[in-house]
Parts: C-alpha cells; sequence; structure tokens
C-alpha cells in the first residue's frame, strides 16, 4: 500500500511538471530560434512572452475543433490521444536521479524500476508510428496520407541503427535496466575524466548514431519530411485544429524529452556530473549565483525601461535557487536532478539549434543516410564493443 | 490485484480478437491484432515473462503491424464487400466453426488433464539474461537455423524486387 501511495504521489508531481515543461519548450524553441536568426521572438505577452504559452493553451482549448468531410470518425478522433499515450508512456521508466530518502520513506527518483526499461522505451517508440499513420489515413487527404507514409517508412528504417546503438552501451553495463545502467557509470577515470559509457566506455560513434536516429525518430528537421511544409502543406496533422493538433505537438515534444533523457541514460552517465563530486555539489550554485549577479547587474544598467523591472525579479528568483542548493537535505537531491536535467536541457537546446540551423534531406537521401551509413557503422560498432568487452572483463 | 489484471486483458484480448474477425475494413481489423497483442503482453507480464512481453511489444506491435499498417496504406485498401458467390461457406462456415472449437477445446482439456494451474509470479526466470542464456545454449541450433531462414527470406525479397526493376 504505501508503494502504491508512494506512486500516486509520484505521478501527481511528474505529471503537471511534464505538461508545463512541454508547454514551455516551445516558448524556449521559439527563443532559440528567434535568437539564431536575430529576431527577439515572442515579446508581448508577459515578460519577456513568458506567458505565451499560457494563452497558446487557452487559444488551442477554445479553438473550434474542425472535422473536415469524409474523415473516419473513430480513427480521426483516437490518432492524436494515441499518439500522445505512447509518447507519455516512456516517461514512466526513465531514471531523474538516485535513491533518496524523503520524510523517511526511500524511494527512487523516477516513476517505475523495471528490468526491461529500455526495452518498453524502444517499443513505445515502435508504437509511436500508429498516432502519426492513423492520422494520415483517417484525414482523407492526400497531403496527410504522404505524409503518414513517409513518417512510418522513415520510423522503421531508423529504428534498426537506434537500436543497434543503444546495444553498445547495453553490453557494457550489462543490463537493461535504465537505472542500472546509469550506476554503472559513476565515478571517475584518473580522478577526473567521467566514468560515462561516452567516454571510457569509447562510444562516441554510438551516441552519434543514436542522436541521428533520435532526429529521424521524433520527425525533427533534417529529417521532418512527414510534415514538410512547402510539400504537404503540414504532413500528416494538416486535418487536424485545437486540442487534436495540440496533441500531435506535445507528442512530438515528450518524444523529444524521451530520446533526450535515454541518451543521457545510456551515455552521459545520468545524473552522474561531470566533473569530481568535491566541486558538483557547488556547480549549481555557483552557476545560479552567475545568473543572478548578470541579472542584476543588467537591472542596473537596463537597455529597455522595462528591464529595470522584470530583470531584478528574475534575478531574485536565481539568488533563490542558488541558495536552495545549499539547503542539507533538499540540496543533494536537487543536485542529482540538476546534473540529469542539465544534461537533458543541453540535448534539447541541440535539437532546437539544428533546427534552426540544418535544411531538410531529401526523400532518397533519408533512406541512403539509414540502410547504407547509419546501420553497416552501428553494426560495425556494435561487433567492436563486444570485442572490447570480452577482451577487458578478463 | 493480479486476477483483476488477468481478467481485464484476457477480455480485451479476446474482444479485440473477436473484434478483428467482423470488422470489415482492413486498417480496424489490423488494430484490433494491434490490441490483441498489446494485451497478451499485459499477460506475459504478468506471468513473469518480461522479455517476452517487451519482445511482443518491441517485434509484433511496434514492428510487424507498422509493416501491415503500411501496406494496407500502401495499397489503399477499402472496406471489404460481401460477394454472393460463397455459397457453400455460407452454410458450413457455422457448423465448421462450432465442430473447430469443439476439437480444439477436447484437446486442450486432454492436453493439460495433469497440469497445474499457473500461479502468478511465481516464475520469475523471465528477464533478458535468462532468455538469452537459454537461446545461446539449448537452442542454440534452432536460433540459428532460424536467422539463417531470415537471411534467405531477405536474399529472397531482394531478387525479387531487383527483377522487378529490371
Amino acid at each position: 500500500m504505501d508503494y502504491l501511495l508512494v506512486s500516486i504521489i509520484k505521478i501527481l508531481l511528474i505529471a503537471p511538471l511534464l505538461l508545463a515543461t512541454l508547454a514551455y519548450i516551445v516558448w524556449v524553441e521559439r527563443k532559440v530560434i528567434a535568437h539564431v536568426q536575430l529576431r527577439v521572438g515572442p515579446y508581448f505577452v508577459g515578460p519577456h512572452g513568458l506567458l505565451q504559452p499560457i494563452a497558446d493553451a487557452i487559444k488551442l482549448l477554445s479553438k473550434e475543433d474542425f472535422i473536415p468531410s469524409g474523415v473516419n470518425h473513430f480513427f480521426y478522433w483516437a490518432a492524436p490521444w494515441l499518439g500522445l499515450m505512447f509518447a507519455v508512456s516512456g516517461i514512466a521508466v526513465i531514471p531523474f536521479g538516485p535513491m533518496v530518502e524523503i520524510l523517511g520513506v526511500k524511494t527512487n527518483l523516477g516513476l517505475a524500476d523495471i528490468n526491461i526499461g529500455l526495452l518498453w522505451i524502444l517499443g513505445l517508440a515502435g508504437m509511436g508510428v500508429y498516432g502519426i499513420a492513423l492520422a494520415g489515413w483517417s484525414s482523407n487527404n492526400k497531403y496527410a496520407l504522404l505524409g503518414a507514409m513517409r513518417s512510418s517508412a522513415q520510423m522503421i528504417s531508423y529504428e534498426l541503427p537506434m537500436a543497434l546503438a543503444l546495444a553498445a552501451p547495453l553490453l557494457m553495463s550489462n543490463s537493461l535496466n535504465l537505472r542500472e545502467v546509469v550506476d554503472t557509470q559513476a565515478g571517475f577515470v584518473f580522478g577526473f575524466i567521467p566514468n560515462w559509457n561516452l567516454f571510457t566506455g569509447f562510444q562516441l560513434i554510438g551516441f552519434v548514431v543514436y542522436m541521428i536516429c533520435a532526429f529521424a525518430e521524433t520527425n525533427r528537421i533534417p529529417f521532418d519530411l512527414p510534415e514538410a511544409e512547402n510539400e504537404l502543406v503540414a504532413g500528416f496533422h494538416s486535418e487536424y485544429s485545437s486540442m487534436k493538433f495540440a496533441a500531435f505537438f506535445m507528442a512530438e515534444y515528450c518524444n523529444m524529452i524521451i530520446v533526450c533523457s535515454v541518451a543521457t541514460a545510456l551515455f552521459l552517465g545520468g545524473w552522474h556530473p561531470i566533473v569530481p563530486p568535491v566541486v558538483a555539489t557547488f556547480v549549481p550554485t555557483i552557476l545560479f549565483a552567475i545568473a543572478a549577479g548578470t541579472l542584476f547587474f543588467h537591472a542596473s544598467h537596463p537597455i529597455r525601461p522595462t528591464d529595470r523591472k522584470s530583470f531584478a525579479v528574475f534575478g531574485v528568483i536565481f539568488a533563490g535557487l542558488a541558495a536552495v542548493f545549499l539547503v542539507p537535505v533538499v540540496g543533494p537531491i536537487l543536485n542529482s536532478l540538476f546534473w540529469f536535467f542539465g544534461k537533458v536541457g543541453f540535448l534539447l537546446f541541440f535539437f532546437i539549434w539544428v533546427r534552426a540551423t540544418l535544411p531538410r534531406f531529401r526523400y532518397d537521401q533519408l533512406m541512403k543516410i539509414a540502410w547504407l551509413f547509419l546501420f553497416p557503422i552501428a553494426l560495425v560498432n556494435l561487433v567492436l564493443t563486444a570485442f572490447g568487452v570480452t577482451f577487458f572483463s578478463k | 490485484m493480479d486476477l483483476v489484471f488477468f481478467l481485464t486483458f484476457a477480455f480485451i484480448a479476446v474482444a479485440c480478437a473477436l473484434n478483428m474477425a467482423l470488422q470489415r475494413h482492413p486498417v480496424s481489423s489490423a488494430l484490433s491484432l494491434i490490441g490483441v497483442m498489446v494485451s497478451l503482453a499485459v499477460l506475459y507480464v504478468l506471468l513473469g515473462a518480461e522479455f517476452i512481453a517487451a519482445a511482443q511489444l518491441v517485434v509484433y506491435s511496434g514492428a510487424i503491424m507498422v509493416l501491415f499498417i503500411f501496406v494496407i496504406m500502401l495499397l489503399n485498401a477499402g472496406a471489404e464487400k460481401a460477394t454472393k458467390k460463397a455459397g457453400l461457406a455460407h452454410f458450413l462456415g457455422f457448423p465448421l466453426l462450432v465442430t473447430l472449437l469443439a476439437i480444439s477445446s477436447w484437446v486442450i482439456t486432454n492436453a493439460t488433464a495433469t497440469a497445474k494451474p499457473v500461479k502468478f509470479g511465481a516464475f520469475t526466470a523471465g528477464g533478458p539474461r535468462e532468455v538469452g542464456w537459454e537461446l545461446f545454449t539449448r537452442y542454440l541450433l534452432p536460433f540459428e537455423v532460424t536467422s539463417i531462414l531470415i537471411l534467405i527470406a531477405i536474399a529472397g525479397a531482394y531478387r525479387l524486387a531487383n527483377k522487378e526493376m529490371e
């Protein structure tokens, strides 16, 4: 019963946080792309457009839910929610942090701790195609159908190199449980090189192959052919509006979070810091203090008149965050969460950065990369890793 | 708790299987089949066979059924239309179904007369490590034969597709 209660509390904590993150990633993405392209991005709803996601949510909720004629009603209705369900379920097995003790209750930071964690995520990634395929098929629109077919072909192709790339670090940690995989990456070699699979496991090739496949699996630029807007209007979600459209949107961003979390857990050492623990304890505090200091400086020398107030408020918030990391019991828990979400956040930033930079591939190029380049490389990487593991484990 | 889950998902599996046969449209049938596979995966988890459950999700509902849906969409197959040509099936279908069910239930009850009922949670050797160990020691020959079979299938598919292009 205790386990059930703790699980319910964790779900009630994680679910709203996840939804809020999904809304705010859109804001971050718009801001980052805007700054890459020398614009300012959303600016008018709230300070620096911070209330824009809430305005978008209200708009999408109150918009007319338009159903075009000739659609297959059941599948048209079910597709977006199916896609969102498969995307969100993946969060359940992501390990956010180590085993902690809060108010006398020992619990893992993360929802479920199952032995087939990675297979669960791969299975859901495979099933995620259904949301897109059914949406395209049931919309009764040739562009939507073309987008859905591209998407299914692309996801089937890229799942293979992705699974092969993921198999290599699994060989090293000898487990499919994401929590155990992270645990094997604790510690440092020579006192300063973190014992992550990326560094001491020589998994640079595997990591690069995985990240390329992750872009394809989440239908992001440069692999966003399923929704290529200059050829297919909006691809598989052309005929969707209102909350159904928002569900596709949320599923895409949720998938992004999941692929980045998997990369973090398998290649980047999960919640283990990149610097030795002596320094790592103070890194978040120092970073937030620097951020607060910069904000206070710019508040006292404002370029725009509103900055005097808004920067000062954010400065106080960041200074408070810096102080929270020094509180005895809460600090260490937040510290491991900081490292995990820091790495995930960096990878998410990388996704957005790429979107702002690269053009889209042609369709034949997309298939060639998967089958003639990524697949053999991932296979060779797996074989070499297997030899390495047998050689060094004796 | 286990019993509740078992009954729920067993019911869903049977209902989806019936729905698969009854639906007119191939996409509806394919989706019902996915429902069957997913509920079977849940039953495997209940029995302690974690790896088989995950393989069921990844292979059957994640890969094979995606290809099914893909092909159905590619061919743009519409709903089935009833033809009146199958007169024989019209009269023989139901009696044959009853006979099949009777024979199979008779065989199953006879074959499992001495078997003990399954206890949930009693079987714990269903993890990836145990399954892998069995595959590469006791079942090595069937495993390798299967992989060669798949290789032959791939080569055959390649030859057929190439022929079409020439």
